[in-house]
């Protein structure tokens, strides 16, 4: 058993209303760069529907992820190294950028300059990638909120694989939204995939990082994740991914995605695993077996022999006991809710699902039933079979029986709390229902429903060197070398800037718990606006006021 | 005049060359990267771009057996002047019109698409018209000189002179001797080797051999320096 540790995630899809703040924030905090235009990080997505970049779940097409081959080994399904370095000159499953979108910008200049007349000016498109003007036909989330929509859900990798299934009962449609990160896998395809060696998992929280001094560019980890989560900056030649916002997370501050999520349903947390088992567990003949071999390669943090074994592997007692308050390993293997998404590509996804019950409850709130009543809830979970079918083809390989176990704790949940809102007695047996007591499901509804800033972010900062100077970044964070404060392109092509370093995010946190800018330790310099929370103006952010009386300037122990 | 040509011109352009490559790798890792414009267009690519490189890796290879390997090895090996000329010209044709018709399609590709022209930098064009005038010329050497007229015995000199250069020893009068399109060849080609470091060509030196034999999974542990590591290019922090 080799104990590591992996930050993960855990989304509750019955939360999400699909506003998009996540994306937002994401794209403002990473990808509002030249070249990643195109980029999100964080997407939502509307399901059934494309997806983005569409159709990425069709592997057949882009070929990512991994295939159990008959000796029951695993082989990327792009083929294997010798195959796929032959094809290094030109990449056969590459996504165009035609198949995540044109990014463009408006002719803004037209409305200020426009020369008094009879006409209205009007800003045109202008692509960003050839500078001339388009025809804008295509965006992310274009088919956003339009689910069943005749146009889009037939093209839907999913729908098509249930075939008649939906086409029978179509006019019974549904949807849900779909927040998707990269998965920080335990058993990475992208990394798989790289032929520099430049995509790397980190030792101690498993977080998936490019190393950009060492990415040549080949694009062979934008082929091989299966969830299209590598994007190709194509200004500078390099691959770009979520990193999980490793400055943040690493000061004990959970991601920006997760931090302005305005439904609360994210949860971040560190699972401990045996890195000896992930493979095997990869490679498990039958599908449906996927989740739970990739439940039994997270170890049960409150084992002995287990936190005997972290221990050997030099984790910090802090992480340990973070792990075991981790919300994260209380959803996906304590309470069991929480699925993966897409088992079936073998890559052992990190970032987790609990599958959304309000199609089911919008059907039976639809005909006049009781939307909160368990046994109108349990006999419509099985009889709606679409969205359970089609919920199992995203989250557990198709096997209906986990996401219908999933669905039916959290109509539970429901069911039994309403009783206690209503001032009725507790009804155990409806916890029994699900093989749960009501102690237990009223632990769950104080994580899902109730979702204390604390109970979901369980992130234990990273154990930096002591006496390293507090930095912080000054003067405007878009003046980098090819940044959006710069444009144009110097001789050796594009440079691109991450403006920000660990110990500002250090600094934000420690901003963020103090009352007044006064407790923070002396900073030096300016701050920069992106960190800054608010409230009073830090020293430095304005010169120092002259009063009538001081005629000197400000000596230097000032 | 000779000897500027083929004693100093070789040593400066090798100079450049190497230091030029240390350089930029210490420089610029972050700019070593071909800068795919793949995402923009495929189908050109696609078919351009395998042709040139399969193409001009054939050619690297013959030149190795042209240049460096001396004609009495070949000679020991039981191959014939006559022999090695036939062999040398056929590949040497094939590879040449693989690379040719492949640079075509990506120069017709970079000018003709419209997103891919605007992010040509003013060193891509350089190094196109560099690379093109090298290949121009090697194709005119190989096709008119070697395969439509009596052909040129240039193991005797040109590839001489090539292997003294790096006994430092340069023999300027071996290439006097050769056919004027060898010396201009290879004075196009010193220019390129010289401008190589500056170029996206550097990109040939991070052909990912060590691919076939690392473990497919990589880790590696949260740099221990963090950022009091001195920032490399494109990171660095903004007013210090």
């Amino acid at each position: 058993m080799r104990v590591m540790a992996q930050m993960g995630m855990v989304m509750n899809l019955d939360k999400c209303i699909g506003c998009h703040t996540c994306s937002v924030t994401c794209k403002q905090a990473w990808t509002n760069r030249t070249g990643v235009e195109y980029v999100w990080f964080n997407n939502v997505e509307t399901r059934p529907g494309l997806g983005y970049p569409r159709l990425h779940e069709d592997q057949e097409k882009w070929g990512g992820g991994w295939v159990r081959t008959s000796r029951g080994k695993l082989k990327l399904r792009a083929g294997g190294r010798i195959k796929r370095l032959s094809r290094i000159f030109s990449n056969p499953k590459l996504p165009g950028l035609k198949d995540y979108y044109e990014p463009w910008t408006y002719e803004y200049d037209t409305l200020l300059n426009a020369p008094a007349g009879d006409d209205v000016p009007v800003a045109r498109p202008k692509s960003l990638i050839t500078g001339l003007p388009m025809q804008i036909r295509w965006s992310a989330n274009w088919d956003d909120d339009l689910g069943g929509a005749p146009e889009y859900a037939p093209q839907d990798p999913i729908v098509k694989k249930l075939g008649d299934l939906v086409k029978l009962e179509f006019e019974k449609t549904f949807m849900f939204h779909l927040p998707r990160i990269c998965e920080h896998c335990l058993n990475p395809a992208c990394v798989a995939s790289c032929p520099s060696g430049a995509i790397y998992k980190r030792a101690e929280d498993g977080i998936v990082l490019v190393d950009q001094d060492g990415c040549r560019g080949w694009r062979m980890c934008v082929s091989g994740c299966p969830y299209k989560k590598v994007y190709f900056n194509h200004r500078t030649g390099k691959a770009e991914k979520c990193t999980f916002c490793y400055p943040r997370v690493e000061a004990g501050l959970p991601t920006v995605c997760a931090e302005t999520c305005v439904g609360r349903l994210r949860y971040i947390g560190l699972f401990l695993y045996d890195a000896d088992a992930v493979l095997a567990a990869a490679s498990v003949e039958d599908e449906h077996d996927l989740l739970e071999a990739q439940r039994s390669v997270i170890l049960d943090p409150d084992d002995p022999t287990v936190i005997a074994a972290a221990r050997a592997e030099g984790i910090a007692e802090d992480w340990i006991e973070a792990a075991q308050k981790s919300p994260v390993y209380a959803l996906t293997n304590r309470y069991r809710i929480a699925l993966p998404l897409h088992p079936e590509y073998r890559t052992m996804p990190m970032v987790w699902y609990i599958p959304p019950l309000s199609p089911v409850v919008d059907a039976v709130s639809s005909t006049g039933a009781d939307g909160e009543d368990k046994d109108t809830l349990f006999a419509a979970i099985d009889q709606l079979r679409i969205p359970v079918e089609y919920l199992a083809e995203v989250f557990t390989a198709g096997d209906p029986a986990p996401v219908e176990n999933s669905l039916r704790i959290l109509a539970a949940m429901r069911s039994y709390m309403r009783r206690i809102n209503l001032g009725d007695e507790r009804d155990e047996s409806i916890a029994a229902a699900v093989g749960m007591t009501g102690q237990t499901i009223e632990e769950l509804y104080r994580l899902l429903a109730i979702a204390k800033y604390e109970d979901r972010y369980v992130i234990p900062a990273a154990h930096v060197e002591a006496g390293r100077a507090l930095d912080e970044i000054a003067g405007c964070s878009l003046d980098f070398d090819g940044g959006p404060g710069m444009g144009g392109m110097g001789v050796f092509g594009e440079a691109s800037g991450t403006p920000a370093s660990v110990e500002t995010f250090q600094l934000t946190k420690q901003r963020a718990e103090a009352d007044r800018y006064d407790d923070l330790p002396e900073s030096r310099g300016a701050v920069d606006l992106l960190t800054w929370s608010g409230g009073e103006a830090p020293p430095g952010m304005f010169p120092p006021r002259r009063s009538a009386e001081q005629d000197e300037p400000p000596t230097e122990e000032e | 005049m000779t000897s500027f040509v083929w004693v100093v011109l070789p040593y400066a352009a090798l100079t450049c060359f190497i230091v030029g490559l240390f350089w930029r790798y210490r420089y610029d890792k972050f700019g070593w990267t071909s800068r795919s414009s793949q995402m923009y267009e495929n189908r050109l690519l696609a078919w351009g771009s395998p042709l040139f490189h399969f193409g001009i890796l054939g050619v690297l290879l013959g030149h190795i057996v042209g240049l460096v390997v001396p004609e009495t090895w070949t000679t020991r090996l039981g191959l014939s002047e006559e022999g090695y000329h036939l062999m040398a010209v056929t590949t040497g044709s094939v590879f040449g019109l693989m690379t040719v018709v492949g640079l075509l399609l990506l120069i017709y590709r970079r000018r003709s698409t419209p997103s891919v022209f605007r992010v040509t930098t003013r060193m891509d064009k350089a190094m196109y018209v560099m690379l093109g005038a090298v290949i121009a010329m090697g194709m005119y050497n190989s096709l008119v000189v070697q395969l439509l007229g009596g052909g040129h015995d240039y193991r005797a000199d040109v590839a001489v002179w090539f292997r003294s250069v790096f006994w430092f020893q340069p023999d300027a009068a071996l290439m006097q001797s050769a056919p004027l399109s060898f010396q201009i060849h290879a004075l196009l080609a010193m220019g390129l080797f010289a401008l190589w470091p500056f170029t996206r060509l550097v990109h040939v030196f991070s052909a990912p051999v060590g691919y076939l034999a690392r473990p497919y999974i990589v880790y590696r542990s949260r740099d221990a320096h963090g950022s009091a590591r001195a920032p490399r290019r494109g990171w660095e922090k903004i007013g210090s």
